[in-house]
């Protein structure tokens, strides 16, 4: 980031890109001048990815943090910016600012069980965390991955989170809202397979990401179960413009969602968390 | 060592007739001058050539949504209270461009602007104004990011301050404990005496360059008498507010009490115009905005004001996250008198009474606490 001035964006390349889902997709980048430290970032921090002549915006960083020479970010198509950000091809310039934020607590939940809970584009801010913790696999108990998505066709990352299962022994739970009759999965709300879980909840943190809905419910869930609000650490998304403090858009309550956030422990937003129009 | 010791005066009388060597000293060391002076029935902030161009024998008429210029009987430059305008407007520019970007055979550059501004001296700041500007600077300058526009502004202002004589009928500086006396924060102050057809300044340093800038100026040694008699009308101003405040324990009754009734009845009068976060010194919510040139090949970014009143503000892809003028007022009044505390360590409100003065409706944000300080609901911590 631009020390004197967190307002101007730096000229990265695309490397490559992806389509992940019908409306999701993943771009891979390097600093336009090379740039020998990469992009050191750390699990849960976003980036204003800038798009030229369109506009700017947040978006969090879902590669890994322990391989910063390359930049990633995976991103659903759903406004003006991602729209445009998902037709550019590797080589292709765009602007990036960042990272900015709190990260979720990875070092801090060693000696653990983790439990994750997410829906939909919720795994990308999320999937740098497990990358990290798969790094130090040995320092963690259990770690259980509860995904859900619209339809099998949403699911993110499916033959990495199919790699991670054995590779680094992750208990996952995959769930859809709705699908065809080929689908031999689980159906219904993510919320519901928390119950199903086998953890010590004194010594479990959970990391929700997804919308206020689910994460809503998913703490409901894990109050049953014995995991308390400050040990589940969920991310918050509000409108931003500077990523920095200074444009007041982000506001939560007394927090600001771009430095306070996105990450928060859960007993810190607890008493207005759910409240309508905060 | 002390600079009265060295012989340099700290405290000056200076003659009404003298007021204009302060605007001529002030060119001569560089500074462009601003400072209020009557524009479209109001008094306004403005670049000032000569003494001639401040609003003497002026002043204004203020209640909830009311504002009129009257003639004074005197011959007083700063015989009135604060008008729509603030002075973040300089150093928080209602637009600026933040940077450029130009596309190149491949790709595009970014450049940034480097606004060198002139240097600038405001004088006429209040005291309510002064509170306005340190609560600017701990949003701007002190947090774990610094905006460079802000800085570039900020940094070589100078500050002439003037001791309230007149206390609008929105006032209540008193409350906030920010007036009507400046205490900190200047490099010179003003206390305007009108007094026996004696018309004189109490000029006080702040500042070494205050003191220097003393020094410079036509003066005559300040004695008890013009001390007492600057201290009176301080006195007189503080023992006149228009408005007041109770802020005992005003940041968590607030937050205790986001259910209120009261939010419902107000938003049946608020009309989201936005004009009290306009005219407030310490918002400082702002937006950016993208445009192109026709040939698409040059981009700039620009940062403008912006409101928690409208509805763009809160947007995300779900759509407006306040999407009620209950909510939109409730955030802007919890901000500035709650959790404003939480964030910057004070009040978000100075007391000047803008956005009482320029609200269509003539809501009274002190109105407003105190009907929640009567009948509190204490909603306690669950959705």
């Amino acid at each position: 980031m631009n020390p004197v001035n967190p307002m101007l964006p730096e000229v990265f390349k695309i490397r490559r890109s992806a389509q992940n889902t019908e409306d999701v997709f993943t771009l891979e980048l390097e600093r336009k001048n090379g740039g020998g430290a990469g992009f050191p970032f750390k699990p849960g921090q976003f980036n204003m990815l800038y798009v030229f002549g369109v506009g700017e915006v947040p978006i969090s960083i879902s590669g890994d943090p322990t391989r910063p020479h390359s930049l990633v970010h995976t991103t659903r198509a759903v406004g003006t910016v991602t729209r445009t950000l998902c037709q550019l091809k590797p080589g292709d310039e765009m602007g990036v600012r960042g990272p900015f934020g709190t990260s979720w607590p990875v070092e801090e939940a060693e000696g653990n069980d983790i439990v994750i809970v997410t829906g939909g584009i919720g795994l990308a801010p999320l999937r740098p965390a497990l990358y990290q913790m798969f790094a130090r696999r040995e320092r963690y108990g259990k770690i259980y991955l509860l995904y859900g998505a619209r339809s099998p066709g949403d699911l993110l990352y499916m033959d990495e989170v199919g790699l991670w299962q054995h590779q680094y022994r992750i208990e996952t739970r995959v769930t859809v809202d709705a699908a065809r009759r080929d689908w031999k999965g689980n159906v219904g709300v993510v919320t519901h397979l928390v119950g199903k879980i086998s953890i010590d909840p004194v010594h479990t943190m959970a990391f929700i990401c997804g919308p206020e809905i689910m994460m809503r419910f998913t703490r409901v869930e894990l109050t049953r179960i014995g995991v308390s609000p400050d040990r589940t650490f969920i991310s918050m998304e509000r409108n931003m413009k500077c990523a920095v403090g200074f444009c007041g858009h982000c506001q939560y309550g007394p927090h600001f969602i771009c430095k306070d956030g996105p990450v928060f422990r859960f007993d810190r937003i607890q008493n207005i968390f759910g409240r309508r129009e905060i | 060592m002390d600079a009265t010791r060295r012989g340099i005066q700290t405290e000056i009388v200076l003659a009404a007739t003298d007021l204009d060597r302060l605007l001529l000293a002030l060119k001569e060391t560089g500074y462009r001058v601003y400072g209020p002076t009557v524009e479209d029935q109001a008094i306004v902030y403005g670049e000032l050539d000569t003494a001639a161009d401040l609003p003497r024998g002026w002043t204004d008429e203020q209640d909830g949504g009311i504002y009129r210029l009257k003639k004074r009987d005197d011959a007083a430059f700063f015989g009135f209270a604060v008008g729509p305008h603030s002075w973040k407007k300089y150093l928080f520019p209602p637009e600026v461009k933040l940077w450029s970007a130009h596309a190149k055979a491949k790709g595009f550059e970014i450049e940034e602007e480097t606004a060198n501004p002139q240097k600038m001296a405001f004088l006429g700041v209040r005291a309510c104004e002064l509170a306005a500007l340190g609560i600017q600077d701990r949003v701007f300058l002190q947090g774990s990011f610094v905006d460079p526009v802000y800085r570039s502004r900020r940094d070589g202002l100078f500050v002439v301050a003037v001791n309230c004589s007149v206390a609008g009928g929105t006032c209540f500086c008193v409350s906030m404990n920010t007036g009507p006396k400046a205490e900190s924060g200047f490099d010179l102050s003003l206390t305007e005496v009108l007094k026996n057809g004696d018309h004189y300044f109490l000029v006080s340093a702040g500042s070494e360059p205050g003191r220097e800038m003393l020094a410079r100026l036509p003066q005559r040694p300040a004695e008890t008498e013009h001390r007492q008699s600057a201290a009176a009308v301080v006195e007189n101003t503080a023992a006149h507010m228009g408005r007041t405040l109770n802020t005992e324990g005003l940041p968590s009754l607030l937050a205790g009490n986001l259910d209120h009734p009261r939010w419902d009845e107000v938003a049946k009068r608020c009309l989201t115009c936005a004009n009290c976060t306009m005219v407030c010194p310490t918002c400082f919510c702002s937006t950016v905005e993208d445009v192109t040139d026709l040939s698409g090949d040059h981009a700039e970014r620009w940062r403008k004001w912006d409101s928690c009143f409208t509805m763009e503000f809160s947007y995300i892809a779900q759509g407006s996250l306040r999407s009620s003028a209950r909510s939109r007022y409730r955030q802007w009044m919890t901000h500035k008198l709650s959790t404003w505390h939480d964030q910057f360590g004070s009040s978000g409100c100075v007391g000047c009474g803008r956005c009482i003065t320029w609200c269509p409706e003539g809501i009274d944000i002190t109105e407003e606490a105190k009907a929640i300080r009567e009948a509190p609901q204490k909603t306690g911590g669950k959705p």
